[in-house]
């Protein structure tokens, strides 16, 4: 009888444990985007979106560069990841069953597992170093191999999802496999792959560490691919470290700015495509 | 393209080694013992870097391991649809809040409590043990390992509460039958079958806290010593590199820190592996009918 009982009190008290520990994930995620949302909410203005950083000691200004900039250099990594991705991504679904197919998944594992400052090190010894120059264009190569791995199994996966008698029914008409690719089995994946896209675009808006010796940042505007760019998360960065309030504020505006972007849109893409799984 | 994408890894390692040929030369092996890193004399040795990031990383961990274990057992298994559902949306969310942003949360509102309530307080209370010694600045060992521990709880819990989810029914049901009671179904039946799947999703989480840069390097006071005070400011190989590799000027002092680069990439390279070997023999064994 006491066993039972104290069968039943462990029960009752680990029961507790779990439900405290859960409660003090979310707890810590409250705090985090709490202190954010009401901070960076100050901070923010018309001209935090228009205008330009000012120099130290004069207030106001704003982080336009750098919302220009992170756009240029998310652009960047777009055009440079999304083409390599899906590609590779059809080969791994239409012709990579075979050792050569099993490596490049194995590396894209490898890769998607590499720390962000390490791809940052890559970029530059690749296109800084080789220029003699921080460039936006180095700071996108860096985020787009960050992105790669994660375009290359999306694409892989939805690809596989489609069936195999669409394609059968493709080439029985008499369509070449390219045809078959681009007119009937890439359409069918069309939103799964997009979903994939979204989401690792989200994912590396918000990488600071590839970009601190690639893009590098810069105070004034500027859109030229080859020269220094203010980056969101690079601005967060050197205002946070900062000593003077102003900037530090602003800080926290940036914050706000690139936390919302960051996690609405990682939100909205997945409860789209988990109404779309559901209907 | 697939094969774009090997040349690229392929490219990857060339340049990290390319990178750090000097120091390479240079030091050898020695460079992961030789603890004096001192680029004004251009003598640079990694251990004060690679224990700064194993102690951080490791502490991280154990506080988050469990948290996230018990956390990822109530999301699975005990708790009512209507808060699983908000709960794991929530937990999902803390996962992919940039980094910066805990570093100018930590900064900003983690290291004032700890240095005043906290430090403070454990200084005055058990300050002989040699943990707890050295003065109570906020910025240091204790503020990375807090700022990690939070970064990499979310984590460890969503690979947990999937791999629990993907032990089959029956497994409960047959305990439950024999009169267990929740808890000793869950702790005897259903963790033991997911416990490669669990220590798997922890390595991974261990990858994340070892590579992670930015919040680490904002919290950390960046200094290279090796102290047995929590307080004390540290350095990991990941902050050591983002903070150093915009000033070095010497051309040894860069391939020192892309050594460092290299080292890590090593590091992160075994701890993957063997995680993604573990999670990859649970999910095929809990595939089969």
């Amino acid at each position: 009888m006491i066993m039972l009982l104290w069968r039943k009190s462990v029960n009752r008290l680990m029961g507790v444990m779990t439900a405290l520990s859960a409660l003090l994930a979310a707890a810590a995620l409250l705090a985090v985007l709490g202190y954010v949302a009401l901070n960076g909410w100050r901070a923010l203005n018309v001209d935090f979106f228009l205008r330009l950083p000012t120099p130290v000691g004069i207030p106001g200004g704003g982080v336009s560069n750098a919302i220009v900039g992170s756009l240029i250099v998310i652009g960047l990594a777009t055009l440079f990841a999304v083409p390599i991705g899906l590609g590779a991504g059809i080969y791994l679904s239409e012709f990579g069953d075979n050792r050569f197919g099993d490596l490049v998944r194995y590396l894209a594992d490898v890769l998607s597992g590499v720390p962000s400052i390490v791809v940052g090190i890559f970029a530059y010894a690749l296109i800084v170093a080789r220029r003699g120059q921080f460039s936006a264009l180095s700071g996108g190569f860096a985020l787009g191999v960050m992105m790669l791995p994660a375009i290359t199994r999306t694409t892989e996966e939805m690809l596989r999802m489609v069936p195999n008698s669409l394609r059968e029914g493709s080439l029985a008409l008499g369509l070449p496999r390219w045809r078959t690719m681009f007119s009937v089995v890439l359409p069918m994946a069309r939103s799964g792959v997009t979903t994939g896209i979204v989401l690792a675009i989200a994912r590396v808006a918000g990488e600071t560490a590839p970009l601190l010796f690639t893009a590098f940042g810069n105070p004034f505007w500027s859109v030229d691919v080859q020269q220094p760019i203010a980056t969101l998360p690079h601005t967060v960065f050197t205002y946070a470290i900062s000593p003077y309030a102003d900037w530090q504020s602003k800080a926290w505006g940036t914050a706000l700015l690139l936390t919302g972007f960051v996690c609405l849109t990682s939100l909205l893409v997945r409860r789209f495509s988990r109404q779309r799984q559901g209907a | 393209m697939a094969a774009t994408l090997v040349m690229l890894i392929l490219l990857l390692v060339y340049e990290l080694f390319d990178g750090s040929r000097l120091g390479l030369a240079q030091y050898g092996f020695r460079f992961l013992t030789e603890s004096r890193w001192d680029p004004v004399f251009d003598h640079y040795g990694s251990f004060p870097a690679i224990f700064g990031t194993v102690v951080s990383s490791m502490l991280a961990l154990a506080i988050a391991a469990p948290l996230g274990l018990l956390a990822a057992i109530y999301l699975a298994e005990l708790a009512p649809r209507w808060l699983d559902q908000p709960l794991s949306f929530l937990i999902e969310l803390l996962a992919s809040v940039p980094s910066v942003v805990y570093g100018l949360w930590g900064l900003y509102v983690l290291v004032p409590i700890l240095r005043d309530p906290i430090q403070t307080g454990l200084r005055a209370r058990l300050g002989f043990l040699p943990l707890f010694s050295c003065a109570p600045i906020g910025i240091g060992m204790m503020a990375a390992v807090s700022i990690l521990a939070i970064m990499i709880l979310p984590y460890a819990t969503a690979v947990a509460r999937d791999v629990l989810r993907a032990v089959p029914r029956d497994q409960r049901e047959a305990m439950l039958a024999l009169g267990a009671t929740r808890w000793e179904t869950i702790w005897r039946a259903v963790v033991p079958y997911a416990r490669s799947g669990i220590i798997g999703g922890l390595m991974l989480a261990l990858g994340r806290a070892v590579g992670e840069t930015m919040a680490v390097t904002m919290l950390i006071g960046n200094r290279p010593d090796v102290s047995a005070c929590l307080f004390s400011p540290a350095y990991t190989l990941a902050s050591q590199i983002a903070n150093e590799f915009t000033e070095a000027v010497s051309a040894m002092h860069v391939s020192v820190l892309i050594e460092l680069g290299l080292v890590l990439f090593g590091i992160t390279l075994v701890l993957n592996g063997a995680a993604r070997l573990l999670v990859w023999r649970i999910t095929r064994k809990g595939a089969k009918p």
